[in-house]
This record gives structure tokens, C-alpha cells and sequence, in this order.
């Protein structure tokens, strides 16, 4: 198909689904005018059910768990697959990123950019993990604060090198962490059956204070296995990125 | 102006549509597929949106203030994070693609077979 035939049939298709999308929005309440029962009734009782102040993570980590567990397990088959498409093909060898040319050296990081790193690595770190632990209180969980927690790996990768960042997240760690998040996010659902009780019910001392860090039972636990969870999948997707650009060259190169 | 969010969605659709058609190059259009998901969380946090409510959060205002619906909110966050995995995956398939034919032009990719 050439490129103008291709715009044809595009401009075809945009024309049918803006029609259908104009019909759809003309039986769309308008905007700020919002009827949705589900999300009021939630809006109503989480506090009293679950003594979470955080109404999203209450509704992501318990009264629609399940469907997070799903979630969870999408991010988990993208790291394998990462690392399963990315894996050394037949004909390519690892190279050890110590530079094979030592009288054409890249240009050496700037002070200034391994300073910034470095400097932000700590807060960043902090800032993670508080945004994982505090799922129940505030706009924060352990997608959140998973993703913060992978990013100061990658300062460590931007202050130093990529030995550095190999030494300070080693891929049978990672993926212990990660494996030790998902699986646990999973445990501490299933834990309820035996109890007899459904899956994912809310079975931990829900605390006194709303929003308080020991409040809300399983939501803030599961918060911080999916933190842990998400911090290690991006760890394990990054250094699979970057292990391409910088290990895995091919045959003969 | 009632509407004026939904047209918002819809421009970026349709920018990000446009983008992914007449790309020539892969990593270009994973960008574009990114700017097409945007749209969705223009359009949940929009449909959801409830005129003078606060944020879903009764950590410092009294239970029961009016606030935006959170299950939408809830839905955006699911977005984001598979928009992420999806990202992922397609940048490592077009790493492969082009080792495997050494272009990474869809134009091209399409009559290279093998």
C-alpha cells in the first residue's frame, strides 16, 4: 500500500469513528456533571469500611483487588518478555562493558550530572519508599512509588557506570524482589480462603486512626508487595535496555 | 463549552492516529501509540470529574465532602502502568527488528520477509 493510498483509508476510518464518537458524546452527561452511582457509594463507605483516607488505593487494592492482581501480572509477563526478547540470539556474544578500545574512549560523565545523581539518589530512594508505604493515606501506592524506587537505580546508572548499576541491582536479586512482590501481592489474597472468607477480603486489624500508616489492614500491605513488585520490574526492563545498547553486540562486530 | 474535554480527547486521538499511519519510523510509532492511550486518561479523568468536588482523599477534609468519582481515577492508574509494560515490550521488539533487518522503517519492514 502506498503512502497516499494509506492516508485514504485513514481518513476514512477517522471519518467513521468521528461520527461515532460525536453520537456517543451527545448521550455523554456533560463535563463536571457526573451521575456514576458505583464510585459515590465507594466515595461513602470506604472510610468507614476500610479506614483507608486514600480512596483510589482503596478501591485499587481491595474493592477492586482482584482485578489489580490481573494488573500486577500484565507488568510481571512484560519484564519476562523483555527479557525473553531481548535474550542473547544465536550468533551474538556478550562483550564485558569494559571499553575495547582504549584509545577511543567516549567522553567521560560531567561532574556536574554524577553530582545532581548522586545528590538526588537518597531523597529519590526516600521519597519511594514513603510513596509505597503510604498507599492508604494519600496519593501515593506502590505503583507509584515502585516507579520512584527504579529511577534511582537509573542515577546510580547516569553517576557512574554500568558496572555500578549492575552491582547495585544483580539481576538474581531483582528478580527475587520481584517474584517475592508479585507472589506475595497473590499470598496475601489467597490467605483469606483458608480463613474462610472470600478472596482478597480485608481480614488485618483495620487500626483506629484513618489514614493513619497502621490503618487500613491488607491494603497497605498489598501496596508495598506491588511496590516492590514495580520497582523491580522496571529495574529488570531497564537493565535489559541497556544491556543491549551496551554489552550485546553482533557476531563479528 | 460543556464538551470542551472530550474534544480535547479527541484531538489527541486523532493526532496520535495520524502519527501512527504515516510514521517511518518504529520507535516514532510506539510514541504515537502512547499519545493515542493519553487520550483514555483525558477522557476517564474527564468523565469522571464532578464540578466543585475535591480530590478523592479524606486525609485532611471532613468524610463526605463532595468529591470526583475515584473508580475512573482508580482506571486511569491501571492505564499507566500497562501503558508502561506495553512500552516496554514493543521498544524491545523493535530493538530485534532492526538487528534482524537493519532498518527500522515500517515501509520497509513490510516488504521484508523472512
Amino acid at each position: 500500500m502506498t503512502p497516499a493510498q494509506r492516508r485514504w483509508v485513514f481518513g476514512l476510518a477517522v471519518a467513521g469513528l468521528a461520527a461515532f464518537y460525536l453520537w456517543g458524546l451527545s448521550g455523554l452527561p456533560g463535563f463536571g456533571d457526573y451521575p456514576g452511582p458505583y464510585g459515590f457509594a465507594v466515595l461513602h463507605l470506604a472510610v468507614q469500611q476500610t479506614n483507608a483516607t486514600g480512596i483510589v488505593s482503596a478501591i485499587n487494592f481491595e474493592y477492586r483487588g482482584f482485578d489489580t492482581v490481573g494488573e500486577e501480572f500484565i507488568l510481571f509477563a512484560a519484564a519476562a518478555g523483555t527479557a525473553v526478547v531481548l535474550r542473547r540470539l544465536r550468533g551474538e556474544r556478550e562483550r564485558s562493558p569494559v571499553d575495547q578500545a582504549a584509545d577511543h574512549e567516549g567522553p567521560p560523565t560531567s561532574g556536574a550530572v554524577r553530582m545532581l545523581a548522586l545528590l538526588f539518589t537518597g531523597p529519590v530512594i526516600v521519597m519511594g519508599w514513603w510513596l509505597a508505604t503510604h498507599a492508604q493515606t494519600n496519593p501515593s501506592g506502590g505503583f507509584q512509588g515502585g516507579v520512584i524506587l527504579a529511577t534511582a537505580f537509573v542515577l546510580v546508572y547516569l553517576a557512574g557506570e554500568f558496572l555500578v548499576f549492575k552491582r547495585f541491582s544483580p539481576v538474581a536479586l531483582t528478580d527475587a524482589v520481584e517474584a517475592a512482590g508479585a507472589g506475595g501481592f497473590a499470598a496475601v489474597g489467597v490467605a483469606a480462603v483458608p480463613m474462610g472468607v472470600a478472596f482478597l477480603t480485608n481480614y488485618l486489624p483495620l487500626g483506629q486512626t484513618p489514614g493513619a500508616v497502621s490503618s487500613s489492614g491488607t491494603i497497605a500491605l498489598i501496596s508495598f508487595f506491588v511496590g516492590l513488585e514495580v520497582g523491580a520490574a522496571f529495574i529488570l526492563i531497564i537493565g535489559e535496555l541497556l544491556e543491549q545498547t551496551l554489552l550485546i553486540r553482533q557476531g563479528d562486530r | 463549552m460543556e464538551y470542551f474535554p472530550f474534544v480535547v480527547v479527541a484531538w489527541i486521538l486523532a493526532v496520535g492516529l495520524y502519527g501512527v499511519v504515516t510514521s517511518r519510523h518504529l520507535v516514532h510509532q510506539i510514541i504515537c501509540l502512547i499519545v493515542v492511550q493519553s487520550s483514555t486518561y483525558v477522557l476517564l479523568l474527564g468523565v469522571g470529574y464532578v464540578t466543585g468536588a475535591v480530590a478523592p482523599y479524606y486525609f485532611d477534609v471532613p468524610n463526605h465532602t463532595p468529591a470526583v468519582d475515584p473508580v475512573v481515577q482508580a482506571l486511569a492508574l491501571t492505564d499507566v502502568v500497562v501503558e508502561a509494560a506495553v512500552t516496554a515490550l514493543l521498544l524491545s521488539f523493535a530493538i530485534q527488528a532492526h538487528k534482524r533487518f537493519g532498518t527500522l522503517d515500517p515501509q520497509e519492514l513490510a516488504s521484508l520477509k523472512g
